[in-house]
């Protein structure tokens, strides 16, 4: 069972690192992708549209939150 | 190879290269500080167990549906590609440490001269190597399997990765140092750009939606997600000099 934690918690610093928030935006942009897919309405732009907000939040956040002190490198 | 295949080629080829910089640092690092012999079996070790786990997960990816493989392959190669990418741009606008070999090379030197030293086989560095190479290694099986998987092109995605390392454990023979000369946080952000315009690109696909043009649709994405990283540098008050992305943006 620790092993198995240990394996979940590696493969989550992995892929997602400490932006969770990212993760979850993406997930919900594909879901919006998929549900509009199945309509008339062209749903391509979604994902380029929700990458450039998640990544605009995302430096946001970072930038408010640590610009007085550089993260250490990873 | 069409534009995506070279894209899949140079994507793997400068995430590996980047990686196993990082990975011969450590290496350099502790063989040249306590045993070569111990340093080597670590990195021979990680590199079966990586091995094993592309063997083991590439044949199980590629069998799953398309549809299916593009979706969940395109969206975690999509967060991770974020990931990437949001640490690019702020390592470009000062708000992160830049990844410097030389002194990561120092540092853990430093720790394997303190560290106690057993007669015979070295555990110490045995370990440090194997997992310095495991770490770094799975995020190349995890770019090689997605990239390769998507376009089941495995093999093509292992070779990129095997001539990166092969150049990279060739400069580190030829320098015996730490390649700090490697224009590491560019290729980051490179890799950034590359990993997230191939999710974004596949998630849509996968999702039922068509790109407008198919595969030449990724001669625009890769650009506009680059010029919006670029921006971004811009964007954010820096607390620095300005570093090599941003110049490059200049």
């Amino acid at each position: 069972m620790r092993h198995l934690e240990a394996f979940l918690a590696g493969a989550w610093e992995l892929v997602v690192g400490d932006d969770w928030r990212s993760a979850v935006g993406v997930v919900l942009a594909l879901a919006l992708t998929a549900v509009l897919a199945t309509t008339s309405i062209a749903a391509w732009w979604v994902m380029p549209v929700a990458v450039a907000l998640l990544l605009c939040i995302s430096i946001r956040r970072a930038a408010r939150d640590g610009s007085h002190a550089p993260e250490p490198p990873s | 190879m069409n534009g995506p295949e070279i894209g899949l080629a140079v994507s793997v080829f400068l995430a590996c290269t980047v990686e196993a910089v990082e990975a011969l640092t450590i290496v350099l690092a502790v063989g040249t500080t306590r045993s070569w012999s111990s340093a080597m079996s670590g990195v021979g070790a990680a590199a079966v167990a990586l091995a094993a786990i592309v063997a083991a997960l590439g044949p199980a990816l590629t069998a799953l549906p398309i549809d299916l493989l593009r979706v969940l392959v395109g969206g975690l190669l999509l967060i991770f590609g974020l990931q990437w990418l949001r640490k690019a741009i702020l390592r470009a606008a000062g708000l992160k440490a830049k990844h410097d070999e030389q002194q990561i090379f120092e540092e853990e030197r430093r720790a394997a001269a303190a560290a106690g030293k057993a007669a015979g086989f070295d555990g110490y560095t045995f370990t440090i190597a194997f997992k310095g190479v495991l770490l770094e290694g799975l995020e190349l099986a995890f770019i090689v399997l997605t990239f390769g998987a998507n376009q089941h092109r495995v093999a093509l995605a292992a070779a990129a990765a095997g001539l990166a390392v092969l150049l990279v454990v060739l400069g580190g023979v030829a320098a015996r140092a730490p390649l700090a000369r490697v224009p590491e946080n560019t290729m980051k952000f490179a890799v950034g750009v590359m990993l997230s315009s191939f999710g974004m690109f596949w998630g849509t696909e996968g999702a039922g939606a068509g790109w407008p043009g198919g595969d030449a649709a990724l001669l625009v994405i890769v650009p506009l997600v680059l010029a919006a990283a670029i921006a971004l540098v811009r964007a954010v008050p820096r607390t620095d000099t300005p570093s090599e992305t941003a110049r490059i943006g200049a």
